[in-house]
């Protein structure tokens, strides 16, 4: 458990061979921290900026433009706080994020799909149609 | 003769091998449970999709949500996620003392994150826009408590780990749990930039 080199890890980052134990899955510097939380203050502001001056005349474009920073956002923060790459693990965190991604893609943008058409073909009627019915 | 002594080469393999094993499958196990926990916040935001606009004659999110203290709020776990990033750095450097002040500092953000929220709740249900208004606020309540929910238990794991590090200092298992921690404390607030930009300005924008 507390062995000094797991050879495992070393293999792939031979940087951290004589480091702890639990350096092994990697972490940041205080720069890569650093880095990550001004992108991500600047990537936070911008939506919030957007949405509470009404910068821009357009809602949808408005709409469009803070679901992609936001999606930059979480980008940045897998990166730079939770230390995602190919490497660590043997790659197979990255293959389980990947899996994820596309089940959470399928679960929403199926959700959103279906669930629009349903709702779309059972509008609320009205009086005189109901009336009209057989 | 020879035989014997390649049985006996063989055996002590065997067991460093399995002595490597459990750090390793942690930190990659506990990743595992993230991704699911990630599924359980996916069908929570799929349902605020599908109901987030079905109002039942009732408040809209225009109506109801103080951008502000959602600004307010997200800097708050922002903060707490940069704090946890130096506590895990002073761990790095075996400072003992400097990874409990800055645990320390993580919790007080994450507390005040906790209480605004509990505020903007509480604020909520006495303008009589509570979970059982209409379906946008059923879901909202549902979604968002979600996530306040594990940011209160992120709390007492931290608080426990605190005393944890206190007692024994940082022993190669305390490390293994503040990592864990670490990858859960982050990975809650990847979640929270859904919950703002998908619930709270995506609302408010209408």
């Amino acid at each position: 458990m507390s062995s000094q080199h797991s050879g495992h890890e070393s293999a792939f980052e031979p940087h951290h061979a004589h480091s702890h134990p639990g350096d092994a899955a990697g972490h940041g510097s205080f720069k890569s921290y650093l880095t990550g939380f001004i992108l991500s203050v600047i990537l936070t502001a911008i939506p919030f900026w957007l949405v509470m001056s009404g910068a821009l005349d357009s809602k949808l474009l408005t709409a469009v433009l803070v679901m992609g920073i936001g999606v930059v956002q979480i980008i940045v923060h897998v990166i730079y706080f939770l230390h995602m790459n190919a490497r660590s693990e043997g790659g197979w965190t990255l293959m389980a994020l990947i899996f994820t991604i596309v089940i959470v893609g399928i679960a929403l943008a199926g959700s959103l799909w279906v669930m629009h058409h349903l709702n779309t073909n059972m509008m609320p009627m009205t009086h005189e149609i109901m009336k009209n019915m057989p | 003769m020879s035989e014997t002594q390649v049985q006996e080469n063989e055996t002590p393999q065997f067991y460093l091998t399995e002595e490597h094993h459990p750090e390793h499958s942690t930190m990659l196990g506990f990743w595992l449970y993230l991704m699911s926990d990630c599924l359980i916040f996916a069908v929570l935001f799929a349902t605020h999709g599908v109901v987030g606009r079905n109002y039942a004659a009732g408040p809209s999110p225009a109506d109801l949500f103080d951008l502000g203290l959602v600004a307010f709020n997200t800097a708050m776990l922002l903060l707490s996620s940069i704090t946890y990033g130096f506590a895990m750095l002073q761990m790095e450097r075996n400072a003992k003392m400097e990874t409990l002040f800055w645990l320390g500092v993580t919790g007080v953000f994450g507390a005040i994150f906790v209480a605004v929220e509990l505020y903007e709740f509480y604020h909520l249900i006495l303008e009589g826009a509570g979970p059982t208004r209409s379906a946008f606020l059923s879901s909202f309540f549902t979604l968002v408590s979600t996530h306040g929910l594990h940011v209160t238990f992120g709390i007492i794991w931290l608080i426990t780990l605190m005393v944890q590090v206190g007692k024994r200092g940082l022993i190669p298992e305390n490390r293994r749990r503040l990592m864990c921690l670490s990858m859960f404390w982050h990975f809650l607030d990847v979640i929270w930039i859904g919950v703002f930009s998908f619930v709270y300005l995506l609302g408010v924008l209408g």
